[in-house]
């Protein structure tokens, strides 16, 4: 290998958690297109900020890639359509949250080719820095590793600060999760296109992509790939631990620097970005593709037949684990993203939104730990907090609306990564309180 | 496909834990603890199983009496306490004494402060303290090992609130000896055991043995008991080093009386001692140095338990003022904080 492994300044962060890992009935699978289903729901809200503004309604005729929702503000974006069809209903509809919330339904062509118009592609370099994060919001991209957070807002924050480093996250911590690997594996330039981009927007000098080094098959291609790439760009392979994915600890273990409390990436002139929203990024620019779809990975105990499944946004959840094989009859519990920060899902109907990253079906619900124990002053959760919190103080804390005192012991620094909860002996739910204490705060917080 | 399960179960994340759990750390420890009850049983002989036996009784009686109908017996705490209580007495203990200590163990030393996790002493030790305050002469009287399996002292069975009778067997211990006597005792016994003490804590080499396979096994904080016979070396080093004619080595001081046995079971009780990683490093430096000061400068010739019941009463102001700093600022004593204060 030419290129040579990039000196790190570690190789990780300090803290955290080894959960098993449980990658190996998908790491290997290459992703598969799925197919084409009746009927698509597309939500106004799948990202953080503000829903997105319907712009069809009943009756109307669309096209796959067609804008069918603009953002609904700033920190909002905007929705296209995954299929080619005619707009059903725009009505309240299941969501993962839990609630009924606003959808376009989609009754989809069974004619059409689901081609995409590659009109909207468009060469960056002839784009000024604001137009680019302009063509961002135009092309509804989102965070996909499931924060969902708008992406040109995340570009755009801090104009006046420089940015030097540009860091694709490629950490996938989170364990069973496999479209990130697969993703890299399958397409290294796409990867390597999309973090140029953000250089070239960001007048960044240095691009990074990291990869924990349990995906040799995805460090290999990407390091293949950027030895003849024409910018900067380092693969870097750090730790497999968890919370790695997450934007500080991903900082601190290629950089030795750490993000101040409250603050953000940009106040040290990094700007961390999903590998898979990267990749869309270049299929944006290069190719026209909003996005439309993403790569979801179907596992766990109670999946027959695991897959990695490039998927239309829209697809209700129950078509992908039929096409898996089906649930098995013991399964007791289905959840929508990763094991750690993901959320547990009762009715199937729910559609993939742009931050699902898996479906994963498990046969036991956490066996042999319904029982809460006293806490014992172990030590184990200071020692897990990546952000070197005292959680079992801030759940006591919020057990007694101690609003002040959560706040003077940073209660807000917390990301909810669930390291806590995950090593807790007595099965407090630490994380669960100290969400709780956290709203408590900003309640608090908030002019009455 | 296959017909969809009838409930989905609805929680939130994690979905996944750890193995570790309270009732698992607790059985792990007492069964680091059958070792050394098997060389107990070899030393002692059936009286000493006997001692332990009766204390575990007083412990989970007492618990089951004050937390029943949903009795918290199944977090082994209660068992662990009154195991440890029992290795620490001397081998012909009465065991009514044994039994009574048990439930004040529990009982004050425990459920009194609402139970597991909420008490700042050692159970284990306040039992100790407790039976050392009321029955100052049974406690100091020592047992010689090797008196064959089935001899059982008639001290044993001594009638609660009577004269114990007395026994032609006692001795004394090696730090007794050391003391008083100022003989030393030969490392070999001390290792193996083959000396007079409490009924767990004579063989160094099986405390060391179970210490290894539990900070292996990550049950406890390694730190706790690293820290603890470090500084026992440290400040018993420095005053061997003034005066090697009259003060015992360091070698000496590690393995005689109750200190392995308390840097590997008591000192390592997650409840009694600090959380955090600097904390747990300031209580073993006092633990040992409180040893060291009681052991060569006290009136008794072991002063292990009475250190970390002290350095336990420190413990709640020892986490408060070592908290980490959260991830980004700089530490609480660093002076570069104002500096950066300044910057923003």
């Amino acid at each position: 290998m030419s290129s040579a492994a990039p000196a790190l300044h570690n190789t990780t962060f300090r803290h955290g958690v080894h959960p098993p890992e449980r990658k190996d009935a998908t790491n290997r699978r290459p992703i598969e297109r799925f197919p084409f289903v009746d009927d698509y729901v597309m939500p106004l809200s799948q990202h953080i900020g503000a829903p997105s503004v319907a712009l069809v309604r009943a009756g109307d005729e669309v096209k796959r890639g067609q804008l069918i929702a603009k953002a609904g503000g700033f920190v909002s974006t905007t929705l296209h359509a995954p299929v080619t069809g005619r707009v059903k209903a725009v009505e309240p509809r299941p969501h993962p949250t839990g609630k009924m919330m606003p959808a376009i339904v989609i009754e989809a062509d069974p004619y059409s080719s689901q081609r995409i118009d590659p009109s909207a592609a468009v060469d960056p370099s002839t784009l000024s820095n604001q137009e680019i994060v302009q063509k961002v919001q135009m092309a509804g991209l989102v965070g996909l590793g499931g924060a969902a957070f708008p992406s040109h807002v995340k570009l755009s924050m801090q104009p006046d600060r420089p940015v030097r480093h540009v860091v694709i996250n490629g950490c996938e911590c989170e364990p069973y999760l496999t479209c990130d690997a697969r993703l890299m594996a399958e397409r290294p330039q796409a990867v390597l296109r999309g973090t140029e981009i953000l250089m070239q927007a960001l007048e960044a000098a240095q691009g990074w992509v990291a990869v924990e080094d349990n995906k040799p098959e995805a460090i290999e291609a990407l390091r293949r790939s950027a030895a003849n790439f024409p910018r900067p760009i380092k693969i870097a392979a750090v730790d497999v631990k968890y919370p790695q994915g997450a934007e500080k600890m991903l900082i601190e273990a290629l950089l030795g620097k750490r993000v101040p409390p409250g603050g953000l990436p940009l106040d040290i002139g990094v700007l961390v970005n999903n590998v898979a929203t990267t990749s869309a990024m270049a299929d944006w620019f290069d190719h026209g593709i909003p996005l439309v779809e993403r790569v979801v990975t179907v596992t766990g105990e109670g999946i027959s037949r695991p897959r990695n499944l490039l998927v239309p946004l829209g697809t209700p959840v129950s078509a992908l684990v039929e096409y898996c094989g089906g649930l098995h009859d013991d399964t007791k519990q289905v959840i929508m993203g990763g094991p750690m920060m993901g959320m547990a899902q009762k009715n199937l109907d729910v559609p993939v939104l742009k931050g699902t990253s898996g479906i994963l079906a498990f046969t036991e619900v956490l066996p042999g730990r319904d029982i809460e124990y006293p806490c014992i002053r172990c030590g184990r959760c200071l020692e897990a907090c990546p952000m070197f919190l005292n959680p079992t103080r801030l759940a006591q804390l919020a057990r007694v609306d101690a609003v002040q005192e959560l706040e003077s012991l940073h209660v807000l620094d917390c990301f909810e990564c669930a390291s806590c909860s995950y090593i807790c002996p007595s099965n407090i739910p630490l994380v669960q309180w100290i969400r709780m204490g956290k709203n408590m705060v900003r309640e608090a917080k908030k002019p009455s | 496909m296959k017909q969809r399960p009838r409930e989905l179960v609805i929680s939130t994340s994690p979905f996944l834990k750890t193995e570790t759990s309270t009732p698992r750390i607790m059985g792990e420890v007492n069964l680091a603890l059958l070792p050394v009850l098997a060389a107990a049983a070899y030393y002692f002989g059936l009286g000493a199983l006997l001692v332990v036996a009766a204390s575990t009784l007083g412990a989970l009686g007492t618990e089951y009496l004050f937390t029943r109908p949903n009795s918290s017996l199944r977090d082994n705490s209660a068992l662990l306490t009154g195991v440890l209580l029992g290795l620490i007495l001397p081998p012909a203990f009465p065991l009514w004494m044994a039994f009574l200590g048990g439930a004040v163990a529990i009982g004050l030393g425990k459920l009194i402060w609402g139970g597991l996790g909420q008490n700042i002493f050692n159970p284990a030790l306040v039992g100790r303290a407790f039976l050392q305050a009321c029955f100052p002469t049974a406690i100091t009287t020592w047992t010689p090992p090797g008196g064959g399996f089935f001899h059982l002292s008639p001290r044993l069975f001594a009638v609660p609130l009577m004269q114990a009778p007395v026994d032609a067997v006692s001795g004394a211990t090696p730090l007794g000896l050391a003391k008083f006597e100022n003989q030393s005792t030969a490392w070999m016994p001390l290792l193996s055991g083959d000396i007079g003490g409490s009924i767990g804590e004579t063989s160094a080499a099986v405390l060391i043995l179970c210490g290894l396979w539990l900070a292996v096994r990550r049950v406890f904080d390694w730190r706790l008991p690293v820290s603890t016979l470090l500084s026992v070396v440290l400040f018993s080093g420095i005053i061997y080093a003034w005066n090697p004619e009259t003060y015992p080595s360091p070698v000496f001081m590690l393995l005689s009386g109750g200190l392995l046995f308390a840097a590997v079971f008591m000192v390592t009780d997650p409840v009694t001692t600090p959380a955090t990683v600097r904390g747990t490093w300031i209580f073993g430096l006092g633990v040992g140095f409180l040893v060291v000061l009681i052991r060569l400068f006290g009136g008794l010739p072991e002063g292990v338990m009475y250190s970390i019941l002290l350095m336990n009463a420190l413990t709640p102001h020892i986490t408060r003022f070592t908290q980490p700093s959260p991830f980004g600022t700089p530490p609480k004593s660093s002076p570069r904080k104002a500096a950066q204060g300044g910057e923003a």
